[in-house]
């Protein structure tokens, strides 16, 4: 809501500077998010008054006015000057050289320059309307009231501050002038005074030539009217003119402009009737009859249905109910008579209406937010008024009020305590009551500790004791209540065993030198993974349409992204690990999605950075990150929460059968992670297909993606300590050759079996000469241990020996030689 | 042969000053102290002494080798020290090569401003508590008094999921803030209540350099008996002073949501301009950080809590500004396209 200063101060005393002013309401609750100066622009612009024309002698259409620029006639200047409507004694806006003002035909701002014009010099301008930006008016100069003082800067006259304000939904009120004025009134404790329309009435009743019929009283609250007759179109004046631009609305003609600066000065939205549209001298408040259409003031035709009210004669609708008028029924140039319409419909109503239709008006906003039927009435004598004042109307005798369930407002009895009990300060209920009277309400003391106040009827917004408590701490100002620290008893912390891993997890992975990301839970069709994905049915676009039912292709895509920057330095610094906790949407039938956790990683690129010292390391393929170093973080982090997964090959042939892992996986170098048994994770090498869809380099990308929760039941809850050995270990390296279809894992946990063996590490895989054709050699380093006693080389023979029987017996081990 | 004894010492100490080696050392050790050497020779010769002159001239003889060995163990660690010294000065490095890369890993802007925030609420008693992000129209709008077909449903764009109830109705949403954690805290708990809700909020919003269609907020609540506005303005207070630091003047001004009564708007004063006003702050020399207020008494009934017994507040912020106030952050669509060129700066 726009509110010019100077319309304010007709109701209330302003006393502090503008930007203190706007800082009061904005603490109060009416945010001043700008404070426009308007005339701020017509710097060495003031009011002059012509004292003499005469002809130019070199052209006939221009004269040579002379201007007196002081009160005192101590100051006189003579310029060209082409407007028509010039006479002696005008009081005109006289630009001195240097200001600026907007030419007539380009519609630039230009600084005005001494000039002569036709042999003539001359030093200065009388304004247009247009040169001064107030209009597109530059037929003639601007011609201001004779009472004007000759000499003062035109800004003083015409100019103005315009608070910008941010008016909240719950206050309907303060979308007026009025509303404002009596918040600035109570703020700075000022009176507010408040217009008390007064006008002659003439003729016979209205009552006895129109009638109006409510059939649909669920929404229509109250319907008034007045009648103003010989009434002439015209142009309003420039005051009204100049605040109808301040706070943001277009002149029209002075019986549409007085119907919309009553609208911004009470809040209450009005519509005129050119009354001879209105046939049969009735007006009937109904729902829209089914496939009825009207064609409104913008000229758009509009289907109508039986939800939405409208204002009709006998025939047909004249206006859409509180929202835009009919252009059949539009006041225009041949109007003489007026039919004024104030009436309150239900808010609900209007806002369907309105957003059904698509078509939102500065009437459909205020109806929408709730405005008191008791405010019609108010609103339209102060109408009737003006256009009796300012268009030559005549008003008929009377009022038509319809207003067939008026509600009485319920009283908020409240305490001192119970205000106490809120704030946390003490409030003197004197104090309060007089806050609350400035406001409008209705106070009563009832008891000595307790008051009994009725809401103001524009405060439709306050019903509760809260909403009191409310509006006596803003105007008190919340500076006031003190300031504690919480004192109530600490409630019992419920254990959080998910957000503890899935936080422990971020800094792990961190840990591991791995960047966390965080993307989009809308995705496409393509990257949401899943059977039937969570569907939106307003997406923003096709690229957020799902949510995600895994982490992986935004991972994949976000690392095709980052490849895609690093590429210009070179392609070997592009050293990729980037990991995502977050949440994916399970669907499930008729209820909320399950919103699982998950941990995701993706790693590609050399495995060091390269170095002035390890010159080549990157270069060979040896130095890339691949599925082991995705294996070793999985296998870190999980020790780190002290678990112990398991991986395990997927069979090629059903690897293909498994949605997303086919569609993710390289099915020959991806691995299911289980712990004890159940699957938790999947880590594999992206599948070709996939990284040639996100056009990654050609360089080994592995993925993996785990299910948080699942980790929590086996983590172990009571950790125990394990002594420090006391007796040495005995290190033997055994080196085996086997079929190389062999897995290293079904060795290594044979070699584990033994009950001396502590620590198993695989040193050297080998195939090649002269290893035979379709073998392998493994070599191990075993380390043997035992708590009781050091042991000896025949117990440690022993169990080597063991070993490789065992070795042999199962997968046909030969020790290479 | 005290005489010789005395030519022995000065020539050996002579001789001493111009070795410059281990070797050479050595060398002059066994010319004089040797089994050969002529110290040694004069000893071996006492015993052919009668026994007045060898105690003597033993006497004189013993002094001399000590004052050799003396000088001999002076002179090694001389030398050692000066080897080493030497060797250490060969083995210099350039140390203004550069250092060898390590991989950062990094947690996410978004995670360390969240966890930030968290933590200055957890130490003040409030527990980290989580809820839904696709959510029923209830939680997320009528339980906290935000009514279908009331303009303040408008201050919410929201992202619908494609559902169909029994009643031809689409219920299910992304919820648009944390508050409806809130209600679900309140249902399921009595008080006293106090919480902190982070996540993921949603919104259907056209993205530009300050609005994006995901952001997080940190939702806090606390209800119990005798919970005031001065405890939420102490609360809030002690936030915003601990995160921006301890300088910095808070502002409380009235603000509307629908679920708290009376409401609250809290600002910091200008990071930038400390209040003067600058373009960050649009002129006003504030800037909003939360929105906040005492939860509305039809909030409390409706879950079932007594608002005649139970009074409390709740409070709720954006995370990704608090990153952006204090990194100078111009455009909030960095935060979710994850360039690791921004994301490593954190």
């Amino acid at each position: 809501m726009k509110a010019s200063l100077k319309w304010l101060k007709d109701y209330v005393n302003i006393t502090l500077p503008v930007r203190q002013t706007a800082e009061k309401l904005t603490m109060a609750g009416l945010e001043s998010e700008a404070i426009e100066i308007r005339g701020g622009e017509w710097e060495n612009i003031i009011i002059g008054q012509v004292v003499a024309l005469e002809p130019h002698p070199n052209a006939d259409r221009l004269q040579l006015a002379t201007v007196n620029l002081k009160s005192e006639q101590t100051e006189q200047i003579t310029v060209v000057c082409g407007a028509p409507n010039l006479r002696a004694g005008d009081k005109v806006a006289f630009a001195r050289v240097g200001a600026h003002l907007i030419d007539g035909h380009s519609g630039q701002k230009v600084e005005l320059k001494r000039v002569k014009i036709r042999g003539v010099a001359s030093e200065g301008m009388v304004c247009s309307e247009k040169e001064l930006g107030i209009s597109d008016n530059y037929e003639g100069a601007l011609i201001l009231p004779s009472d004007v003082p000759v000499g003062i800067p035109l800004s003083d006259y015409l100019g103005d501050a315009v608070f910008d304000l941010e008016v909240t939904p719950n206050r309907p009120d303060c979308l007026s002038i009025i509303g404002i004025a009596r918040e600035i009134a109570v703020l700075t404790g000022q009176r507010l005074e408040l217009p008390s329309p007064q006008y002659i009435e003439e003729g016979s009743d209205i009552r006895e030539r129109i009638t109006v019929d409510i059939t649909a009283p669920e929404l229509c609250r109250r319907y008034c009217a007045s009648l103003v007759e010989g009434v002439t179109i015209a142009p309003s004046p420039l005051w009204m003119q100049e605040r109808l631009l301040a706070c943001g609305m277009r002149p029209i003609n002075n019986i549409v402009d007085i119907t919309n600066y009553v609208m911004l000065e009470y809040g209450q939205p009005l519509h005129a009737f050119d009354c001879e549209a209105v046939s049969g001298r009735k007006i009937i408040v109904r729902r829209a009859g089914e496939g009825e259409t009207i064609t409104t003031i913008d000229g758009m035709r509009r289907a109508l249905t039986p939800e939405m009210l409208v204002i009709a004669n006998e025939k047909c609708p004249v206006a859409i109910a509180g929202v835009m008028g009919g252009a059949d029924s539009e006041v225009g140039g041949i109007t003489s008579t007026v039919l004024l319409e104030s009436a309150s419909f239900l808010p609900l109503n209007i806002r369907r209406t309105s957003a059904s239709l698509h078509l939102g008006s500065e009437a459909s906003f205020r109806f929408e937010r709730g405005i008191s039927p008791e405010l019609t009435l108010p609103a339209l004598q102060r109408a009737t008024q003006l256009m009796v004042e300012l268009a030559g109307g005549r008003a008929a005798k009377g009022i038509i009020d319809v207003y067939p369930d008026r509600v009485e407002r319920s009283p908020i009895t409240f305490s001192a305590s119970q205000i106490e009990h809120i704030l946390g300060m003490k409030v003197d209920l004197e104090e309060a009551k007089q806050v609350l009277t400035a406001l409008g309400f209705q106070c009563k003391r009832v008891t000595p500790s307790e008051l009994r106040v009725i809401p103001p009827y524009w405060r439709t917004d306050v019903n509760m004791v809260a909403d009191v408590v409310e509006e006596i701490s803003r105007i008190m100002g919340y500076d006031r209540i003190p300031v504690t620290m919480l004192s109530s008893p600490l409630p019992h912390q419920q254990p959080a065993p998910a957000l503890d891993i899935r936080e422990r997890l971020r800094d792990l992975m961190v840990g591991c030198g791995f960047q966390e990301i965080i993307s989009y839970s809308m995705v496409s069709r393509e990257r949401a993974g899943g059977i039937e994905p969570i569907h939106l049915a307003n997406p923003m676009n096709r690229e957020q349409e799902y949510l995600r039912t895994t982490l992986l292709p935004n991972l994949v895509a976000s690392l095709a992204l980052n490849q895609r920057h690093s590429i210009s330095a070179t392609k070997e610094e592009n050293s990729i690990r980037i990991f995502e906790v977050g949440k994916v949407y399970l669907p499930r039938d008729k209820d909320l999605p399950y919103e699982e956790e998950r941990l995701a990683a993706v790693l590609s690129g050399p495995r060091a950075k390269p170095s002035w010292q390890h010159q080549g390391i990157t270069t060979t393929k040896k130095g890339y990150l691949d599925f082991f170093d995705a294996k070793g973080v999985i296998e870190e982090v999980m020790r780190q929460l002290t678990l112990e997964a398991e991986f395990k090959q997927i069979p090629l042939s059903s690897s293909s059968g498994r949605g997303d892992l086919g569609e993710f996986f390289h099915p020959g170098r991806t691995a299911l992670v289980e712990l004890e048994g159940e699957r938790i994770g999947v880590v594999g090498e992206i599948h070709p297909q996939l990284a040639d869809r996100f056009d990654l380099l050609p360089q080994t990308v592995t993925l993996f993606e785990l299910e948080i929760e699942k980790l929590i039941s086996y983590t172990i809850q009571d950790k125990r300590y394990r002594s420090i050995p006391r007796f040495p270990e005995i290190v033997r390296d055994i080196a085996v050759v086997v079929d190389s279809d062999i897995p290293a894992g079904r060795i290594e946990n044979a070699i584990r079996e033994s009950p001396l063996v502590v620590k198993v590490t695989l040193f050297d895989l080998y195939s090649g000469e002269p290893i035979a054709k379709n073998k392998k050699s493994l070599a191990f380093r075993v380390a043997y241990q035992s708590a009781e006693r050091t042991l000896t080389n025949a117990e440690v023979d022993e169990a080597e020996q063991i070993i490789l029987k065992q070795l042999s017996d199962e997968v046909g081990a030969t020790l290479r030689s | 042969m005290i005489d010789r004894l005395k030519v022995i010492k000065v020539e050996a100490i002579a001789e001493l000053g111009g070795i410059s080696d281990l070797t050479e050392l050595e060398r002059w050790r066994i010319h004089y102290m040797g089994k050969k050497g002529q110290l040694t020779q004069v000893l071996r010769q006492l015993g052919d002494l009668p026994p007045e002159d060898r105690r003597i001239i033993g006497a004189l003889a013993n002094e001399i080798k000590r004052q050799l060995e003396d000088e001999l163990a002076g002179f090694k660690s001389r030398i050692a020290r000066t080897t080493v010294e030497s060797k250490l000065e060969k083995e210099w490095i350039d140390v203004t090569l550069p250092g060898y890369p390590v991989s950062p890993g990094r947690l996410h802007p978004t995670t360390q401003a969240l966890r930030e925030v968290c933590s200055i609420f957890t130490s003040m008693g409030f527990q980290w508590v989580e809820g839904p992000e696709v959510e029923w129209e209830y939680y997320n709008f009528e339980a906290l008094n935000i009514f279908k077909g009331h303009p303040a449903y408008d201050m919410w764009d929201t992202l619908w999921v494609d559902f169909y109830n029994e009643k031809g109705e689409m219920p299910m949403l992304l919820r648009t803030h944390t508050s409806p954690v809130q209600i679900r805290i309140m249902e399921k708990t009595r008080p006293p209540v106090r919480v902190i809700m982070p996540g993921k909020v949603y919104r259907y919003e056209a993205t530009d350099a300050t609005h994006e269609s995901m952001f997080y907020q940190v939702e806090g609540l606390a209800v119990d008996k005798d919970i005031t506005f001065a405890d939420l303005k102490g609360t809030l207070y002690e936030f915003a002073r601990r995160l921006f630091g301890e300088e910095r003047r808070v502002r409380f001004r009235c603000d509307y949501f629908p679920f708290v009564e009376p409401g609250v708007e809290v600002s910091i004063d200008c990071l930038a301009c400390g209040g003067v006003g600058c373009r960050l702050c649009s002129n006003t020399g504030w800037i909003e950080i939360l929105g906040a207020g005492m939860v509305h008494p039809d909030v409390l009934r409706r879950v079932d809590y007594d608002p005649e017994v139970y009074s409390g507040f709740a409070f709720g912020m954006g995370v990704e500004r608090i990153s952006m106030l204090r990194y100078g952050i111009d455009d909030i669509r960095l935060f979710y396209s994850n360039d690791l060129r921004f994301l490593n700066q954190f």
